[in-house]
Formats: C-alpha cells, sequence, structure tokens
C-alpha cells in the first residue's frame, strides 16, 4: 500500500496451517538468543567434548597409532554402552547450564510486560504457547545431546561395521529416549519456574537450586531417614538411573543400587506433570482474582 | 439491538455481532455478570458503565479468557464455549493494559503478532508497515516498544490489533492515559475505522465523551447487569425533532403557520413555543416560515439528551437479573 493511501482495509490473502503456528514463538525466540554472542560461544564450546570423543573413536580404529602403541586387545579402549552414556553424561552438565540460562528468559519477560494476553486473544492456545517455547530449549538441547550422540554412534558404527552396529542398535535408541527425557523434563521445569518467578535472574538460580540443591536434600533425607527414596529428589540422580537402565548397565556397584529405576522414571514423570500443572494454573491471560 | 424480556428493540437489519443469552460470570462466590441478554449489530457499539460494571469482565468472557457460569453468547455467529479459535481468529483485541513483548522493535511485534493470527511471514511483515504507518508511528517503527512513551504503546496496540485485518475490534479503554491531542487521534482512527464496511468496532470505557463521539449503539452496565442500551443515532435523531422556540412578535400566528407546516405546536408562555417536528420537515423550514411571516426568531433549541444524561438516568435504573 502506498503511503499516501493510508487507509484501513482488511485482509484476504492466505492463511498459514494451524498447526504450524507454535514454530512462530520459536523462531522469533531463537533469532533473540543467538544474537547473544555469550549464549552462541557456549553452544560452540559445548560441541568440544563431542570432538574429543570423535578423536577417541577414531584414534581407537586407527591402525598406524595402534601399532604404534603396540595394544595387546588391538584396541586402546572398548568402545560399548558405558562410552556412550558417559559421554551422554557429559552433556547433560551442559545440558543443565544452557537450561538455567536459557529457560527463564522466556516466559518470564511474557508474563512481566503483560504479553499472554496478546497471544491467547488470537487463534493459538496454551497448549501451543508451551510447546513454541518448549521447542526453543528442546533445539538447543538436541544440538548438545542426542543429535552428538548418534553422530558418535555413526562414526562408531562406519568404522567398524555392521555387526556390531546391529548388536549395539539399544545403545542409539538409548540416546535418543535418554535425550528426549532429558530435554522433556529440564524444558519443563525451566518454563514452569519462569513462569512463577517473573525475575529473569531468580528464575534462573531456581533452575540451578532445583537441579542440584534437590540432589543435596535428597541425600540428607536419605543419612538421615537411611531410605533411598530422597533421590526422588534429585533430578541428576534419577537421569542417571534411568539412563543405566537404557544402556543396559549393571547396576549393583553404584552407592545407590537400591534406588530403582521404575522409581526413577516415576519420578522424572511426576516432576514433568508437575511442572505442566504449574504452566497450566500460571498461563492465562488474566488472572482470576475470587 | 435486542433486549429479549426487556421491551427494547434496536432497528438495525445486519446480523447481529454479538448475541448474549441468559450470560452469567462467577468468580469464587461473587455473580461478576449476572444473567445477561442481548443481541448486538451495530457497526460500531460502546460499553459504558462505572469501574467494577462489568465492562471488561464481558470482554474477556467474550474473548474466552474467563470459565462462563451459566448461559452462552455468541460472537460473530461462533459460540463462545464450543468455537472459540474461529472468533479469536476474526478478532481483534486491543487490551486495556500495557502488553507487549519485551525487547522487540514495533515493527517486528506487529509483524510476529501477523503471523500468530495465522498470516504468512511476507504479508505479515508488509501489514506491520502498512497498519504501523495508519496509526502514525511509521517513523519509530523501529524503534524497541520499551523506549515508547504511553501514547505510542497505545497505538501500537491498536496496530497489532487490526494487523490481521479482524472482522471485530475490541477496544478495552483505548484512550486511557492520553494526552488530548493523542486522544483526538485515537478518536479519529476509531471513527475511520467504523467507516470500513466489513468491521464492526465494540469499544469498552468509562469516558462518556470517548463513546458518544465513536459509538452508534450503546450499552451500559451496572454491577454486573445490562441497565440500558441507547441508539445514539436514533437518539440523536429523535431529539432535534422535538424543538423550542422564542419569537418577537405574534407567536400564535407563527405557532398556526407551523402546523400548517404539519408541526404539533404548544404554546409555552413568555413569547415561546414547542414544537414536535415531523421527520419530513428541516428546520431550515421553521426559518422560512418566520421569514415569510416576518417573524423574528429569538432562540430557536432542540433538547438534546446528551449520552451523559442517559448515562446518569441509566445509573439510577434498578435491576434484575441483567434486564430492563
Amino acid at each position: 500500500m502506498a503511503v499516501y493511501k493510508r487507509s484501513y482495509r482488511g485482509y484476504s490473502g492466505a492463511y498459514t496451517p494451524e498447526w504450524s503456528r507454535f514454530l512462530i514463538l520459536t523462531r522469533y525466540a531463537s533469532r533473540n538468543l543467538y544474537r547473544s554472542k555469550a549464549i552462541t560461544g557456549f553452544l560452540i564450546a559445548c560441541w568440544l567434548p563431542f570432538v574429543v570423543t570423535a578423536l577417541l573413536i577414531y584414534l581407537n580404529h586407527n591402525a598406524t597409532i595402534l601399532s604404534m602403541l603396540k595394544t595387546s586387545g588391538g584396541q586402546l579402549f572398548s568402545i560399548d554402552a558405558k562410552f556412550f552414556k558417559n559421554f551422554l553424561q557429559i552433556q547433560l552438565s551442559a545440558a543443565f547450564i544452557v537450561t538455567a540460562f536459557i529457560g527463564p528468559g522466556l516466559i518470564s519477560p511474557d508474563l512481566g510486560n503483560n504479553a499472554l494476553v496478546l497471544y491467547f486473544c488470537r487463534p493459538f492456545s496454551r497448549a501451543e504457547y508451551v510447546l513454541g517455547k518448549l521447542a526453543v530449549i528442546a533445539q538447543l538441547l538436541s544440538l548438545l545431546t542426542w543429535i552428538p550422540g548418534l553422530i558418535l554412534f555413526g562414526i562408531q558404527a562406519s568404522l567398524v561395521g555392521w555387526t556390531w552396529t546391529i548388536d549395539n542398535l539399544f545403545i542409539a535408541s538409548a540416546i535418543f529416549l535418554g535425550s528426549v527425557i532429558l530435554i522433556l523434563v529440564l524444558s519443563l521445569l525451566a518454563l514452569a519456574l519462569s513462569a512463577w518467578v517473573k525475575w529473569k535472574p531468580v528464575a534462573g538460580a531456581l533452575v540451578l537450586g532445583v537441579i542440584f540443591l534437590g540432589a543435596g536434600f535428597g541425600a540428607a533425607i536419605n543419612g538421615v531417614m537411611r531410605t533411598q527414596l530422597g533421590h526422588l529428589l534429585s533430578i541428576p540422580i534419577m537421569f542417571e538411573k534411568v539412563l543405566d537402565s537404557l544402556f543396559r548397565l549393571d547396576q549393583t556397584n553404584r552407592i545407590y543400587s537400591e534406588f530403582s529405576p521404575a522409581l526413577a522414571w516415576l519420578g522424572l514423570l511426576g516432576i514433568a506433570g508437575a511442572c505442566l500443572y504449574l504452566l497450566s494454573r500460571k498461563l492465562r491471560a488474566y488472572e482470576v482474582v475470587r | 439491538m435486542n433486549m429479549t424480556d426487556g421491551g427494547q428493540a434496536g432497528s438495525l437489519s445486519s446480523s447481529p455481532v454479538i448475541e448474549i443469552q441468559n450470560l452469567g460470570v462467577r468468580f469464587g462466590k461473587r455473580d461478576i455478570l449476572k444473567n445477561l441478554n442481548c443481541t448486538l449489530s451495530g457497526h460500531s457499539i460502546g460499553l459504558l458503565g462505572p469501574n467494577g460494571a462489568g465492562k471488561s469482565t464481558l470482554i474477556n468472557t467474550l474473548l474466552g479468557f474467563y470459565p462462563v457460569s451459566s448461559g452462552t453468547a455468541r460472537v460473530l455467529g461462533y459460540d463462545i464455549r464450543t468455537e472459540m479459535k474461529k472468533i479469536r481468529a476474526l478478532v481483534g483485541y486491543m487490551p486495556e493494559n500495557d502488553s507487549f513483548i519485551a525487547g522487540m522493535s514495533a515493527v517486528t511485534f506487529i509483524r510476529m503478532m501477523g503471523e500468530l493470527a495465522g498470516l504468512p511471514s511476507e504479508a505479515a511483515l508488509e501489514r506491520a508497515h502498512e497498519t504501523l504507518f495508519y496509526v502514525g508511528l511509521g517513523e519509530a517503527r523501529y524503534r524497541k516498544l520499551g523506549t515508547y512513551s504511553l501514547g505510542m504503546k497505545q497505538m501500537a496496540k491498536l496496530a497489532q490489533a487490526i494487523v490481521h485485518g479482524p472482522k471485530l475490534l475490541i477496544l478495552d479503554e483505548p484512550t486511557n492515559g492520553l494526552d488530548p491531542a493523542a486522544r483526538l487521534r485515537m478518536v479519529k482512527l476509531i471513527k475511520e475505522m467504523r467507516e470500513a464496511k466489513d468491521l464492526h468496532i465494540v469499544l469498552c470505557s468509562h469516558l462518556l465523551r470517548d463513546v458518544e463521539e465513536t459509538c452508534e449503539e450503546v450499552l451500559i452496565l451496572k454491577q454486573g447487569s445490562i441497565v440500558h442500551y441507547s441508539n445514539l443515532a436514533e437518539e440523536r435523531r429523535a431529539n432535534r425533532r422535538f424543538v423550542e422556540i422564542e419569537v418577537m412578535g405574534d407567536e400564535t400566528g407563527f405557532a398556526a403557520a407551523l402546523e400548517k407546516l404539519g408541526c404539533e405546536c404548544a404554546l409555552a408562555g413568555g413569547k415561546r413555543i414547542k414544537a414536535v417536528v415531523s421527520d419530513d420537515i428541516e428546520i431550515r423550514d421553521i426559518y422560512r416560515v418566520a421569514a415569510e411571516r416576518e417573524t423574528q426568531l429569538r432562540r430557536l433549541n432542540y433538547r438534546r439528551d446528551t449520552l451523559e444524561d442517559i448515562f446518569l438516568k441509566a445509573m439510577e435504573t434498578e435491576t434484575a437479573n441483567g434486564r430492563l
């Protein structure tokens, strides 16, 4: 429309499909995130363990180096489920930090500026809003967890052949499933805390607090009550337990071996459910004052 | 507007914009809206009422933000209980409070709002620029919203409400906190938009002047009930028909001449005549008769109920179950 023809006119063009609209939030939020050099730098740094691990896999299959080192079994170390689980656990720490940094900035500014009403007065539901915001953290955590994990699995598979790959396909599914659970729980936790605490730094501290102080409280409860149920407050231990079960690792020698994987699964599901409940309570266009 | 059991019926023939049937909203034990019934069909509808009357609650209920405790309503033919997504696709809403997305320039904000309403990215960008020019923020469209003055923020809120070309525009206290010049600009924009064929406006305000200047129909709420409906356009026409004249000279002869013209006249004493002027007579006809009879007109008033009169009368009305 030419500037001289300024007048109100309706819209008669095409519309985008409804299912895709949650991605609009993801797109705008991601664009904002990648503008920050610190965050981009940190995300690149988070790929260092991947580079090192890929190098180790390569070295483990390099005949020249193996003959130079004169290894007895023909390999420097064994590349198995534990190897990939250890990699995922290293990435887990990075995932906690990314979640604590990025999660709180997703919902709290919208609440602080009363922006929710602007979203929800459009054909855009609360579920789509949560999905859109969740996808922001999910894509970042995916870049840190299952994507590099599966690339490493692919490198190893290409170097050792089909037999190993078929025998160890459960490792690939463990990498993916473990990461998805991690992403869901961490994203929901960050969003829920972000929805209840409007001040960004406090919300960030709270995310780390829930993750790490929860583990401390859990250990204290276990010590005092002589139980293992305190681990239900420890997100890292529950994750580890779930990863152990997915990677089919022997758990008898662990200090928390009595804590069953089923309880860990239940605990993580419970946290996700509680976060969804908190989000549904807080994400409203207007609060009803009774 | 039609009010079921209320005894008043509007004359607008177009399909209803808002139909409310026994609508009730309850927060805890408090009834906020009590069994409302009305049908609004006008192009520009004013929602008036003192603070706490339930205007914003009614709007928020129509937008699905508050749960309905009884009855239902239809907006542009869609039921608010079951077809909220369709309603929201057709409605543009300008909230009362400061609402924006932090850290965004105006054009990015409006574009995003357009996209969320379903516009493709490129179309949303184009309309964001157009809309910002339309509301007078063209030169400031790349500035961050956080740096905007209150008046500019109000305009940005208006822009986000119209970017997707809604069929119904709901404005909640649009002139709140504006200086006189900004208020005039806002009122001018509302009047302009009112002329658009496919756009209906609902303006919620406690400022009588804003509603009087921009609305054809007025619904007055008090304590969660409808206490009055007024078709301002008809009311203005009706008021113009009742004329009070003061003459110098033969008032009886002049009154007879007016009756011959088709008016009903009554002498009010002190050279004053009260006349009811029929629809086919223009005021200039009275001047013509005066000129022909060489009667000097000292005063010619037509009584006019201002919206303030209507509002004050409505405030004295007792309500019962949301009906008049």
